[in-house]
């Protein structure tokens, strides 16, 4: 198997974005990563594209089809075109899929793209949409949200461990303080722990605060065979490992609703193949999907014990500055998250700190980075693991 | 959700019924075709079989913002609950306050209206379960 390093990233602002369209966001992720990458588009040997439901969101499918097509490649090269559905990893799969791609000397240049395009339809209808990642017929039929699935892990994360509900907000107030720094973030202001509590009830005991919002955003990363990387760029970012695993659809029929045993499963695979510890990474990338989904995210990713993540949300170990800096760019809390886009966004940040490009938010040291991304309430797990090659 | 897709699940949803494993004796609700732990073994082997309808709630969320064609019912308990025979389902909790509800509650089923679709004004219904 071959070494793959990213070679290239680019982003849009992500946020209500109602003058663009999906594809003006799409196209213009995709023209800033190949500009910042070096290539020209006749090296480009496939893409792939993480989107979660743009036929439900804009009514339109085919979007592999559609953005090859605009960032011009479809004409000309004729290039090999996939969308990737995995719920919120959709953006992650998709990496992985075009990971894949090159380690196995299939191709060479691969582009990855994630976008999604949600505020177009109303808050209520787009929220019936992202809540298709759960069960529809033995969950949402019965009533269940989205929120309330996660309130029921926040409720026994609670009584089992003892995680207090301001630990939960410390979470959110992480997120948005460490947003308040990034220029590409949905919200960029800070808040305090009264904020969150006293924010209207969405699923007690989660309140609108502990919930990330509805985003528009895209985003793209250019990967390359390692032995070439440096012929495009100067600061070429290895992945180290990378991992997927997948657990029951339904929170129900899980073992243990206070631990994602997907998460688990795909950080094993991925810290086995990096040859490396929980310890050894130096800052991450985690799917703040809700202020719980944060803590259990960093005790499965084994950076806490199970129990602890409340409380090292309350000393701020995760903060900018603390033992390991989680979510620099605002995680899906701050930063947004337009839920194909949010794994690719995720290695956008992982890239950008490993290059020191991170500006205010910079963690100084970084060497080693980790993206972890969700589908559903933990259906898929994607862990990716990257270190700068000089 | 329309008419003949929620016809098809209506044994589930009306009478529980599930499966059981002829080859490990492990049930699952809803039905499966295959046992996860067996595979192989299981094919041809799953039996139906109807839960007593008693069991206790693992988790609880009280929900505020629920989708449209629930929202007259509001604020509702949704739980997870964990059958005597030994799979888990989501459901809501009614017939007491939702203060009431606590981890660990003996409950049991009950057959009521789930939601109502406003656009075509179709009932749909199956279990809620209510304290034991
Ligand atoms: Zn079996």
């Amino acid at each position: 198997m071959r070494d793959v390093a990213v070679i290239g990233i680019g982003i849009t602002k992500f946020g209500e974005l109602w003058e663009r369209s999906f594809r003006d966001i799409g196209i213009e992720a995709g023209i800033k990563a190949i500009g910042d990458s070096g290539i020209s588009g006749a090296d480009i040997d496939a893409l792939y594209i993480g989107n979660m439901s743009a036929g439900a969101f804009v009514n339109q499918e085919h979007v592999a089809s559609l953005i090859a097509d605009y960032v011009g490649l479809a004409q000309t090269s004729h290039v090999p075109a996939t969308r990737i559905e995995a719920a919120g990893a959709s953006g992650a799969v998709a990496f992985r899929e075009a990971f894949l791609s090159i380690a196995s000397g299939m191709h060479d240049i691969v582009v990855v793209g994630g976008a999604e395009k949600m505020t177009d339809i109303g808050d209520e209808l787009a929220n019936s949409v992202q809540a298709m990642a759960i069960d529809q017929e033995w969950e949402t039929v019965f009533g269940a949200t989205y929120a309330s699935l996660h309130a029921m892990m926040a409720r026994a994360h609670m009584e089992r461990y003892g995680t207090t509900r301001e630990q939960l907000a410390m979470v959110s107030v992480i997120n948005h303080r460490h947003g308040a720094l990034n220029p590409d973030a949905q919200f960029r202001r800070e808040i305090n722990i009264d904020t969150v509590l006293r924010s209207g009830m969405v699923a007690d005991p989660l309140r609108v605060f502990d919930m990330c919002p509805l985003s528009d955003g895209a985003a793209t990363v250019v990967l390359a065979s390692a032995d070439i990387a440096e012929k495009f760029t100067d600061k070429p970012v290895k992945i180290k490992g990378i991992g997927q695993a997948s657990d029951t659809i339904s929170l129900h029929d899980r073992r243990d609703i206070t631990t994602m045993d997907a998460t688990v499963y795909a950080a094993k695979r991925a810290y086995d193949m990096a040859g490396i510890k929980p310890e050894d990474v130096d800052f991450a990338e985690v799917y703040d999907s809700s202020t719980i989904s944060e803590i259990m995210a960093i005790e499965d990713l084994g950076f806490f014990d199970k129990g602890k993540g409340g409380k090292a949300a309350e000393d701020e170990k995760i903060a900018l500055g603390g033992e390991i800096p989680v979510n620099t760019s605002g995680g899906l809390k701050s930063r947004g998250h337009p839920v194909g886009a949010t794994g690719v966004a995720q290695i956008v940040e992982i890239v950008k700190q490993l290059r020191g490009e991170a500006d205010k938010r910079q963690v100084e040291g970084a060497k080693i980075g980790l993206a972890h991304a969700i589908g559903g309430t933990g259906g898929t797990a994607v862990v990716s693991i990257l270190e700068a090659m000089r | 959700m329309n008419m003949p897709r929620f016809w098809r699940e209506i044994s589930g949803r009306y009478n529980l019924i599930g499966s059981r494993c002829g080859n490990c004796g492990e049930y699952f609700f809803p039905k499966r075709d295959i046992c996860p732990k067996c595979h192989r073994k299981s094919m041809g082997k799953m039996e139906s079989v109807k839960f007593s309808g008693t069991g206790k709630v693992i988790s609880y969320s009280i929900v505020h913002d629920p989708h449209p064609a629930y929202s007259d019912m509001r604020p509702y308990v949704m739980a997870i609950i964990e059958l005597d025979e030994g799979p888990k389902l989501t459901s809501q909790i009614v017939d007491c306050e939702p203060e009431d509800v606590h981890t660990g509650m003996r409950v049991k089923a009950t057959f009521r209206k789930l939601a109502e679709d406003g656009k075509e004004g179709v009932i749909f219904y199956g279990y809620k379960f209510k304290p034991e």
